[in-house]
C-alpha cells in the first residue's frame, strides 16, 4: 500500500479527533444546543445531562468518579487551575512546592508566578532516564510542602514516571499530589488511587478529542479545594465559571470512552511500530542515541539524536513528514530543549534531537517510509557536515576551542 | 516557520559542498562556529598568488538557513579577491536569502567563515615566507 503525503507523526502536538467523537458531538451544535447552566428547559436538561454523561466518561478513564471532574478549556487551563489554586487554598498550611525540571511549560510557570507570591519551588531534576526518582522526591519533602506536581509521561521524551511510589511519598508528608497526565492517560496502566493523586489534568485534543476542552480532576474523598481563578456565574461548582462547551465536552467524553476501551490493544500495536521504527533507523544509521528510558515509555513516542546533524535542518529535509526537533535554533535564546538539557544530555547532542510521534492511524507502511527517508536524509546531511568529518578523522570534538558560545 | 524559496533551492541543491586539502599552502580554512549552538560552519577557500579566490568548498552543521548561507558565500566569492571577499557583509546575505530576524546569525556565521578562512590562509603564507 503506498503511503499519502504528508505524514503526521507528531501525535504528541495534538491528535485528529476520532470519527466516532465527532458523530457524537454533532448533534450538540445544532439540536441540542442549549445552555447546560439553563435549569428551566429542556434544552437546558439535554445539555447538562450530556455533560454529565462525559463526566462519567472520563472519570471512567482515570479510576475517579464524575463529581470529581470539573471541565476547562484544556491543559494549561487545568494545572493552572490545580497548582495555583490549591497552593493559594492551602498557603496557611505550608509555603512549600516541588515539581520536577522536564515539566510542561504550564506547570513549571504556574509555579514560577507562586515563587512571586512568596512560595518557595523546588524544580527536582530528573535521572538520565527521564524520571523522577522516589529518593530525590522524598529528600526534597519537608513539613512545609503543601504539594507536590510530577507529569505522567513526558511529552518530549515519553518517559513514563512511576506514579503510584511517588504518590506513596507524597502521602509520607500529607501533601497534595498533582499530576499532569495528559500524555500519558490511556496510553499506559494508571488510575488515580493506585497514584494517591489528589489533582489531575487532562486534555481532548490529545487522546482523539477535540481542542479546546479539558479537565481537572479534583479528590472528594478526602475533600481537596481550590481557590477559583474565573469569577462569574459560579459553574462548575464555583471553581471555573464560564459557560460550558458542551459539544467538545460530549467529542471529550466519547474520546475518553473509546480510550478506555481501546487504549490497552492500541498501546501494543503503537508500540510493536515505534520498535519498528527504531530498528529500522539504528540498523543502519551509526551514532544514533535514544534520548529517555526506553522501558518506561509511551508506546508512540521515539526520541532520536541524530549525531552529527543538526535537528531542524533534518526536519527540513524531511518536510513531507510532520515531527518535531528538540533543536531550538528558530527561539531568541538558540537553548536547546530544556528538557533534554535535564537529563544531562549535552547541547551539541540535544541540538540534533527529532521525537517521532505514533499513534491510532500510523500504518506499518508509513514508518517504513519514514525510516527510509531518515537514513537516506541523514547520510546526505552528514556528507555535509563538518563535524561528521571530523569524527571520521578521529578528531575528538571536545579538544576543538570553538568560535561561538551561542 | 516558511523558508524562502532561496533557501530552500541552497538547502536542496547546496553548492560546492566538499573538502579541499586543509595542508595546500593555497587552501585557506575557517571553522566558526559550535555544535553546542547547533552551528558550525567549515568554509575553505583556494587562493592563487595575485590573491584571487579561484575556488571554495564548504561544510556546514546547522540549519537550513544555515547551510544555505554558507552555500550562497562559496558562490559569491568565487572570482573575487581576498580583499573583495573580507568585505561581504552579513546583512548582503540576509537580505539575498530573505532570512528571517530569528536567522541573522547565520549570516553572521557565513560572513565570520569567510574572515577566518582568508585569515588562515594569510597565516599560511606569512608562515612560508619567513
Amino acid at each position: 500500500m503506498a503511503v499519502t503525503l504528508p505524514i503526521f507523526m507528531d501525535y504528541h502536538s495534538t491528535t485528529p479527533v476520532d470519527p466516532r467523537a465527532v458523530e457524537a458531538m454533532v448533534p450538540f451544535f445544532t439540536t441540542y444546543f442549549g445552555n447546560a447552566a439553563s435549569r428551566n428547559h429542556s434544552f437546558g436538561w439535554a445539555a447538562e445531562k450530556a455533560c454529565d454523561d462525559a463526566r462519567e466518561q472520563v472519570a471512567a478513564l482515570i479510576g475517579a468518579s464524575g463529581k470529581e471532574i470539573i471541565w476547562t478549556s484544556g491543559a494549561t487551563e487545568s494545572n493552572n487551575l490545580a497548582i495555583k489554586g490549591a497552593a493559594r487554598f492551602y498557603k496557611d498550611r505550608g509555603n512549600h512546592i516541588i515539581t520536577t525540571q522536564v515539566e510542561h511549560k504550564s506547570v513549571l510557570d504556574s509555579c514560577k508566578r507562586l515563587e512571586n507570591e512568596g512560595f518557595q519551588v523546588s524544580y527536582l531534576p530528573v535521572e538520565a532516564d527521564g524520571r523522577l526518582s522516589p529518593e530525590r522526591l522524598r529528600a526534597a519533602m519537608t513539613d512545609q510542602t503543601i504539594l507536590v506536581s510530577i507529569m505522567l509521561a513526558n511529552n518530549e521524551i515519553g518517559t513514563v514516571n512511576d506514579l503510584p511510589t511517588l504518590g506513596a511519598v507524597v502521602k509520607e508528608r500529607g501533601a497534595l499530589f498533582h499530576t499532569d497526565a495528559v500524555q500519558g492517560v490511556g496510553k499506559v496502566p494508571f488510575d488515580v488511587d493506585s497514584s494517591h493523586v489528589d489533582l489531575l489534568a487532562i486534555t481532548g485534543h490529545k487522546i482523539y478529542g477535540p481542542k479546546g476542552v479539558g479537565a481537572l480532576y479534583i479528590r472528594r474523598k478526602p475533600r481537596v479545594r481550590i481557590e477559583q481563578q474565573m469569577d462569574g456565574g459560579g459553574h462548575e461548582r464555583g471553581m471555573r465559571s464560564g459557560t460550558l462547551n458542551v459539544p467538545g465536552i460530549v467529542g471529550f467524553g466519547k474520546a475518553c470512552e473509546i480510550m478506555r476501551q481501546e487504549g490497552a490493544q492500541e498501546s501494543e500495536r503503537i508500540a510493536r511500530l515505534r520498535d519498528r521504527l527504531k530498528e529500522r533507523i539504528q540498523s543502519r544509521l551509526p551514532e544514533v542515541y535514544v534520548n529517555g528510558s526506553l522501558v518506561h515509555r509511551l508506546p508512540g513516542n521515539l526520541n532520536l539524536s541524530f549525531a552529527f546533524v543538526e535537528g531542524e535542518g533534518l526536519l527540513m529535509a524531511l518536510k513531507d513528514v510532520a515531527l518535531s526537533s528538540g533543536s531550538a535554533c528558530t527561539s531568541a535564546s538558540l537553548e536547546p530543549s530544556y528538557v533534554l538539557r535535564a537529563l544531562g544530555i549535552g547541547e551539541e547532542l540535544a541540538h540534533t534531537s527529532i521525537r517521532f510521534g505514533l499513534g491510532r492511524w500510523t500504518t506499518e507502511e508509513e514508518v517504513d517510509f519514514v525510516a527510509d527517508l531518515v537514513v537516506d536524509k541523514v547520510r546526505r546531511l552528514r556528507e555535509m557536515s563538518p563535524l561528521w568529518e571530523m569524527h571520521q578523522d578521529g578528531v575528538d570534538l571536545k579538544s576543538i576551542e570553538w568560535t561561538a558560545a551561542h | 516557520m516558511a523558508y524562502s524559496e532561496k533557501v530552500v533551492d541552497h538547502y536542496e541543491h547546496p553548492r560546492n559542498v566538499g573538502s579541499l586539502d586543509k595542508n595546500d599552502p593555497s587552501v585557506g580554512t575557517g571553522l566558526v562556529g559550535a555544535p553546542a549552538c547547533g552551528d558550525v560552519m567549515k568554509l575553505q577557500l583556494k587562493i592563487d598568488d595575485t590573491g584571487i579566490i579561484q575556488d571554495a568548498r564548504f561544510k556546514t552543521f546547522g540549519c537550513g538557513s544555515a547551510i544555505a548561507s554558507s552555500s550562497l558565500v562559496t558562490e559569491w566569492v568565487k572570482g573575487m579577491s581576498i580583499d573583495e571577499a573580507e568585505k561581504i557583509q552579513n546583512a548582503a546575505i540576509a537580505e539575498e536569502l530573505n532570512l528571517p530576524p530569528v536567522k541573522i546569525h547565520c549570516s553572521v556565521l557565513a560572513e565570520d567563515a569567510i574572515k577566518a578562512a582568508i585569515a588562515d590562509y594569510r597565516k599560511k603564507r606569512d608562515a612560508a615566507k619567513q
